[in-house]
């Protein structure tokens, strides 16, 4: 059994420090482990969010050593332990206490995206048919746990604030799920240029980096919807074919 | 009240899983206003962790399958104590209920001609889950998450309901804080659905998140409503035993339905040496026969690894303790044989197994696909908790209901796997619709200001008690709860043990009463798990009691003292109430009797 310190940010929105913090590691523990070892004994009030502590709820997500990350799922063995091991919270995002952000813009910036719409039903009985590998391409997305540690890294939120033009990785492969939906017949790519700032993303692929779930989301989900838009608003052909026929 | 911050509604959801989300669509749809108040963010309740599958006999791979052979697996499965209303219904609505889902964007792995592909689970005759890999909660919840934000629902993300309001006998609305800022609120509500879930946090070994503190179950039981069927919490077989710190976390029976096999340290495959009578009929009798079953031969009998939950944690504890254990504990999960018998299975591993392959890779550095796991039994689900009426899911509070895990009845004593998926479904649409009609019904019910102060200065105590302890007061209580509930009132049960429980938990009581916290109100963790715990409390004393008095063995209960089953006892539920004084009462009462056609069906299904 080792000691390890820990370097934890403690404070609100009015400002804070690192607090040190010593406690014992033993075989297989996660940095959420020490965690509440840390809270039970010498921090009873230390804000953590965390929920299923198996990496399927995307909770607890931290920067740790300064790399965002879900703290159920990083193992003390893979950090270096000769140095305290420093928590803080998530970046893209205004903290409430500690190592607990408010995260509510996601949920808003959501809402806003439009929501999904079926074509008709296949059958009589008023269900579908679809193909085993027409499904995959979306179930990769569909693995998103809202961690949120995508939108930590992205320097368009992080360094630069744009929370009101640019809905950041999460949601473009949110997006991607309902754009490349096999029975989705809505239309998305205006609100995409216009209001979610698509735009902005100059695919550093630091995103898909962090993702907990391994989601391949710079190639997979933005390049493909970006490549859709140029489809729609900037083929030189249909430009051409537009302005013969009348249409702007 | 001017420090308290009202809202108010038509019908109140407390719980944002898979129930509460299928209620608060299903009530807004009724024109009504709905608020749902949720402990976690929106997304993160326990459901999202269900992994192997939606029960529904929908018959897209096995056609024989259909709501009759649902309703017979159910009550063999529950043994028989299960309100069979309720698995009727359950049974029937169960398909359209997976269907909708699919409308609302959910996409299940599909058959060959295109559509809902589905698995064998333990306890099921018949393929009958629905499934996505093994994140079916995931894909259901998120499904539920985003059609429910476009229905104009109102949610109160990290907000906790500490007490129910009533006018006279009817409900009236919550009351409950913001973690956020410890700031308290009160719902007003002509009616409330309780979807809560389960009361796993009351075990050191579990499965559960931490929500799972019996919220509603307490809530029901502190504002007059009745508990059944306490003493039957489901220990899942397998959970993972290695590393400690992730002791519990699930390992789906879906590898078992794929073709894991459980072997003892010995290379044997225990699970041939016990098959219930009541199974011998519908189980393999040869391994070859097993895989065959678990490759589709519909003339093959299943594997005795898909044997109900209870009877495999039973095997494997008996294998542990009879010393052909594996190093930590567990027994041995072997899915990486199926190499032997198919040409990719590495990559098929890994397609229908996707997250436990991450799971263990990640946490245990173990590959699955090529090493075996090792499992043991993890606290999982409770099957008792609110009882409610069969149709409408209203408990016997007038404008109170309950769905989901928090409400009994569907599952008896034993819940087969793939039904508690259907089961919110089903059941929490069902309670959306009638807490909307109830609210529609009756007239706004008033808010009795003496309760709200009441329940404010309960709530703000443990800061007044600070010192003495110090602040780890509470964490210790926690703690010893859950190491007594998991020695004394576990898998195993006697009478002096489960007495010895019951006196863990009153000197328990008697320190929570006394013991303070430190910090302030904004998101101050040791102040919630210090409210969390009367809950806690409650529950496990519940549990406690009626496990004394079920003097006999049944399903996920097991009395080593009493082995056998008693004729007696087959034809009652245990029911938890609180007395006028403030005690826990708990009496017997006859089970809801099966009708004709319900035997019939059970006879046609032996």
């Amino acid at each position: 059994m080792a000691s390890v310190t820990f370097k934890v940010w403690r404070g609100n929105k009015e400002g804070g420090e690192f607090k040190e913090y010593s406690t014992d590691i033993t075989e297989g523990m996660v940095v959420l482990d020490a965690l509440f070892q840390i809270q039970a004994d010498s921090a009873n009030d230390l804000a953590i969010r965390w929920n299923c502590k198996a990496g399927k709820c995307g909770s607890c997500s931290a920067e740790v050593n300064g790399y965002p990350r879900l703290m159920c799922m990083t193992r003390m063995s893979s950090l270096p332990q000769d140095r305290p091991v420093k928590i803080e919270p998530m970046k893209s995002f205004p903290v409430i206490k500690d190592l607990v952000c408010d995260v509510s813009w996601n949920y808003e910036a959501k809402r806003r995206i439009k929501k999904f719409k079926p074509r008709k039903p296949d059958a009589a009985d008023g269900t579908w048919r679809m193909q085993q590998e027409d499904v995959d391409r979306v179930q990769e997305f569909r693995k998103c746990i809202e961690c949120f540690l995508c939108q930590d890294v992205c320097h368009v939120l992080r360094e630069h604030h744009l929370h009101e033009h640019f809905i950041g990785p999460s949601l473009l492969v949110y997006t991607a799920a309902l754009e490349m939906h096999p029975l989705d017949v809505e239309d998305r790519t205006e609100d995409l240029r216009k209001h979610q700032g698509i735009g902005y993303c100059n695919i550093t692929k630091c995103c898909t980096h962090v993702c907990p779930e391994n989601i391949t989301i710079t190639d997979n989900a933005i390049i493909p919807l970006k490549e859709r838009l140029v489809d729609k608003f900037y083929d030189p052909l249909k430009k051409i074919l537009n302005l013969f026929s009348g249409k702007s | 009240m001017p420090n308290v911050k009202r809202h108010i509604y038509d019908v109140l959801i407390i719980g944002a899983g898979g129930a509460g989300l299928r209620a608060a669509i299903e009530a807004s749809g009724e024109g009504i206003k709905v608020g749902v108040v949720c402990k976690s963010l929106l997304g993160k309740a326990h459901t999202v962790m269900a992994e192997g599958g939606a029960a529904a006999a929908i018959g897209n791979v096995d056609e024989k399958d259909n709501w009759k052979v649902h309703f017979a697996d159910t009550m063999r499965g529950g043994q028989y104590l299960n309100n069979p209303l309720m698995a009727e219904i359950h049974a029937k609505e169960s398909p359209a209920r997976i269907f909708e889902l699919e409308a609302w964007g959910a996409l299940f792995d599909r058959t060959k001609d295109g559509k809902i592909l589905q698995r064998h689970f333990g306890g099921h005759r018949y393929r009958r889950l629905a499934h996505v890999g093994d994140r079916t909660g995931l894909e259901m919840i998120r499904t539920l998450q985003d059609h429910g934000i476009h229905q104009g629902i109102d949610f109160h993300m990290e907000c906790t309901v500490l007490n129910l309001l009533k006018d006279g006998d009817r409900i009236a609305g919550a009351f409950g804080y913001d973690r956020e800022k410890g700031r308290f609120i009160v719902f007003e509500a002509r009616a409330v659905v309780l979807a809560t879930g389960g009361i796993g946090r009351a075990f050191k070994v579990t499965s559960n998140s931490w929500e799972y503190t019996g919220d509603g179950q307490t809530l029901a039981y502190d504002c007059g409503a009745e508990l059944i069927d306490m003493e039957f919490v489901q220990f899942h077989p397998t959970g993972m035993v290695w590393p400690p710190s992730v002791k519990g976390i699930l390992v789906t029976e879906g590898v078992r339905g794929e073709g894991g096999v459980l072997r003892n340290s010995e290379g044997r495959r225990f699970m041939f040496d016990d098959i219930p009578e009541a199974y011998k009929s519908s189980t393999a009798d040869s391994e070859e026969e097993a895989w065959q079953y678990t490759i589709g031969n519909t003339e093959a009998r299943r594997p005795p690894e898909l044997l109900t939950r209870d009877h495999v944690a039973r095997c494997i504890v008996r294998e542990i303790k009879e010393g052909r254990g594996s190093p930590h504990g567990g027994v041995y999960l072997d899915i990486a044989w199926i190499k032997e018998k198919l040409p990719n299975a590495a990559e098929h591993i890994k397609r229908k197994l996707p997250s436990m392959y991450h799971q263990f890779k990640e946490l245990a550095e173990i590959d699955i696909t090529s090493e075996v796991m090792e499992v043991g039994p993890t606290t999982h689900y409770i099957m008792g908790g609110v009882k409610v009426n069969a149709e409408t899911q209203m408990t016997n509070v007038p404008g109170l209901f309950a769905a989901g895990e928090v409400a009994a009845g569907l599952h008896g004593a034993n819940r087969l796997g793939g039904n508690s998926l259907s089961d919110l479904l089903v059941f929490g649409r069902r309670s959306g619709e009638f807490a909307a009609k109830f609210s529609k019904e009756n007239g706004k019910a008033a808010i009795d200001d003496r309760q709200v102060q009441s329940a404010t200065r309960a709530a703000l105590a443990p800061f007044e008690r600070a010192g003495g302890s110090g602040g780890s007061g509470v964490y210790q209580v926690q703690q010893e709860l859950q190491d007594s509930m998991q020695r004394l009132v576990g898998i195993v049960r006697t009478e002096s043990e489960i007495e010895e429980g019951l006196k863990v938990i009153g000197r328990l009581n008697e320190q929570l009463a006394v013991i303070g916290v430190e910090g302030n109100r904004e998101y101050n963790p040791g102040w919630h798990t210090a409210l969390d715990l009367h809950n806690l409390l409650i529950i496990s004393e519940a549990i406690a009691c009626c496990a004394l008095m079920r003097r006999e063995s049944r399903g996920a209960h097991f009395r080593l003292d009493f082995t056998g089953k008693s004729q007696e006892l087959a034809r009652v539920n245990m029911v938890v109430r609180k007395d006028t004084d403030g005690r826990m009462q708990v009496s017997s009462e006859a089970i809801v009797p099966l009708t004709e056609e319900h035997k019939q069906i059970i006879e046609d299904n032996k």
